[in-house]
């Protein structure tokens, strides 16, 4: 039911079987009235790291939700790794909304747990499958210590570890950073690396812009519940100029050398000029402004941010409803 | 990934599903899967997690100092009537009885249990067990594991069931050993005045466990579909006990005879036809039928409830 395809849809689920995750107006609407998510057109490809970007609240979590089959969409289709979610969940793992273990048993008892929940999982490999998940975290020292005493970091990081029990082929992480200090961001972003370069899809939820442009070969924008823009990273921002930025204490002059360039949008700064780069040479326009005898202090081509794409889109800042 | 498991080696009982082709097959995970998955692997998954549910259950200090409580209302019954009893005065009835045989305080104190203090302690459980996963949050992930609504529902009620054994077989074990630590051992004589053996009065006893533990069984049952609707488990624990306790009060109205046959306490203290001359084995058919009403019932709106449900905690 959740896979049938509709005959007036053009491209139906079943042209994108090939896909990871495929949604097709899929829609939730909660008893209180609300629309947590809007007709959303998702397609996550298999292989890509794939960030889900959106203020809190957008509705990212509600999907995740929907995706695993926690939360019944209102209308709309949905298939992951060409099913229907229920059936596909033991070839996902899933860290959603933070972690959430006993917190009288050791870490590596709570993986048994979640383990044994799994009907598909083999009894007679889990304890090295735990052994093998809690080191791959860095957890191998913990195993034995209670839930309790795990700082926020171990917590997300064993929440990890219970997605990595199997072999998956895609792999769900919800807001993985949150919580955790820069050396434990950066863990998680190497780990999440390691995972993708193993083939294993990863589609991550993220509030923050600035870590799904380092981690992710792909991303979608959510905003107030519909999806804005989906596609890799380098085509969401494709559509936005790429600007040089010229650091000078000259800056009239510099201004007035790249407008003679007959470059765009120039604009002026403290001790800076920035321009659309257009079809320029960045070397060129350097010799150009030192022909004319700017002071050039630093030169740079300025690609644009997800968070420029945002803008872009929304007309609005990304941290509006956080 | 190095949590695959061998295929190669024959013997290794690779139970996973995932098809030999699939996608993300980082290592040898699973290859044996299809050929050895027999007719016997979901039975035993599910005994797994049972398994699992009852070491969570048994090895919970609270659940435990519950049954400890209860192991020791029998002793405390037993020795303040050795007391009363040893004094000569103020001996009638029930307690003339227990003073007699050792086996009869068991009988008493199931009397004395049944009503409250054994209900109060399945509710804790039963109530417990799908809003205490909901409120910890861990039910997102053992259905994410996927456990499956349904048969997590089931490892639940039967957890639940096996504890409501455990309450009631701890409170006859304790009172039969106060009993012949304290008082005579020999023929035992029923309510209806016929003395029966010892042994058969131990049977009755069995008889009598299995009997109180399925009336607990069906109280569970109504804690489990509380326990679908909220994600506090205190709200479905005292649901329960406020739903026992209005019971009793319903059954003090004389002009609500009629549903009287139709409450669960009124059947909980029927276990008393064991102590009949012979069996009265209508009253213990009627009791059991009962509590498999209740145990359908209920479970079909827990089932109906959280198969449905959306899990937002």
């Amino acid at each position: 039911m959740d896979t049938a395809t509709r005959a007036d849809a053009p491209d139906t689920l079943v042209e994108t079987v090939g896909a990871a995750i495929v949604t097709r107006g899929l829609t939730k609407r909660f008893r209180s009235g609300q629309v947590a998510v809007d007709a959303l057109d998702l397609t996550v490809p298999r292989g890509s790291v794939f960030g889900f970007l959106g203020p809190n609240g957008s509705g990212k979590t509600t999907t995740i939700r929907m995706l695993l089959g926690l939360v019944t969409p209102t209308s709309g289709e949905q298939s992951v790794l060409g099913l229907p979610p229920v059936q596909a969940l033991p070839k996902v793992g899933a860290v959603v909304e933070g972690p959430a273990f006993y917190p009288y048993l050791s870490g590596a008892d709570n993986l048994m747990r979640f383990d044994a929940a799994d009907p598909t999982a083999s009894r007679a490999t889990a304890r090295r499958r735990i052994a093998d998940a809690l080191d791959r975290v860095g957890l191998a020292a913990a195993a034995g210590k209670r839930y309790r005493t795990y700082s926020l970091g171990m917590r997300q990081r064993l929440a990890i570890a219970a997605a990595l029990l199997r072999p998956r082929e895609l792999l769900v992480l919800d807001e993985p950073t949150n919580g955790l200090d820069p050396q434990g961001t950066r863990e998680v972003r190497a780990l999440v690396k390691e995972i993708a370069a193993d083939g294993t899809t990863v589609f991550v939820s993220s509030h923050l812009l600035a870590e799904v442009e380092q981690m992710c070969t792909h991303a979608a924008i959510m905003r107030a519940g519909k999806l804005v823009a989906q596609g890799t990273i380098a085509s969401l921002s494709a559509g936005l100029a790429v600007r040089i930025r010229v650091e000078t204490p000259d800056a009239a002059a510099a201004v007035r050398v790249l407008e003679r360039l007959g470059m765009d949008d120039v604009r002026t700064g403290d001790a800076h000029v920035t321009a659309e780069l257009g079809g320029h040479a960045p070397e060129r326009v350097n010799a150009a402004l030192v022909g004319e005898g700017v002071a050039v202090r630093g030169l740079a081509v300025v690609r644009p941010s997800l968070e420029d794409v945002f803008v872009g889109l929304t007309g609005e800042g990304f941290d509006v409803d956080g | 990934m190095s949590t695959a498991e061998n295929g190669g080696s024959a013997g290794t009982f690779t139970l996973d599903r995932r098809s030999p082709g699939s996608a993300a097959g980082t290592a040898d995970g699973g290859r044996t899967a299809g050929a050895v998955a027999g007719v016997g692997r979901p039975v035993a998954a599910f005994w797994r997690l049972l398994a699992s549910e009852l070491g969570l259950t048994f090895r919970r200090p609270r659940n435990l100092v519950i049954l400890g409580v209860l192991a020791l209302v029998p002793v405390i019954v037993g020795i303040t009537l050795r007391a009363v009893g040893g004094s000569g005065e103020g001996m009638d009835g029930i307690v003339q009885d227990v003073a007699g045989n050792s086996l009869m305080l068991t009988f008493l104190s199931f009397s004395f249990l049944v009503l409250l203090m054994m209900p109060v302690a399945v509710s804790v459980v039963a109530g417990d067990s799908i809003a205490g996963e909901a409120g910890a949050g861990t039910l997102r992930y053992l259905l994410a594991a996927p456990a499956g609504r349904t048969r997590l529902l089931a490892v639940k009620f039967l957890n639940a069931v096996v504890y409501s054994y455990a309450v009631t077989a701890v409170v006859a074990l304790s009172a039969l050993l106060t009993g012949l630590l304290l008082f005579p051992a020999g023929p035992v004589t029923l309510l209806s005045g016929t003395t029966v053996t010892m042994t058969e009065g131990l049977l009755r006893i069995v008889v009598c466990v299995g009997y109180v533990g399925a009336g607990m069984a069906a109280l569970a049952a109504i804690a489990l579909a509380l326990s679908t609707f909220t994600e506090v488990s205190i709200g479905a624990i005292a649901g329960t006990i406020v739903l026992v306790i209005v019971s009793q009060v319903l059954r003090a109205i004389p002009d609500l005879n009629a549903v009287t046959p139709y409450l669960l306490p009124t059947r909980f203290t029927d276990f008393d036809a064991v102590l009949r001359s012979p069996i009265d084995v209508a009253a213990l058919r009627d009791g059991l039928l009962a509590f498999g009403a209740y145990i359908l019932l209920f479970g079909s709106i827990a089932w109906a409830r959280f198969s449905g449900k959306d899990i937002t905690s």
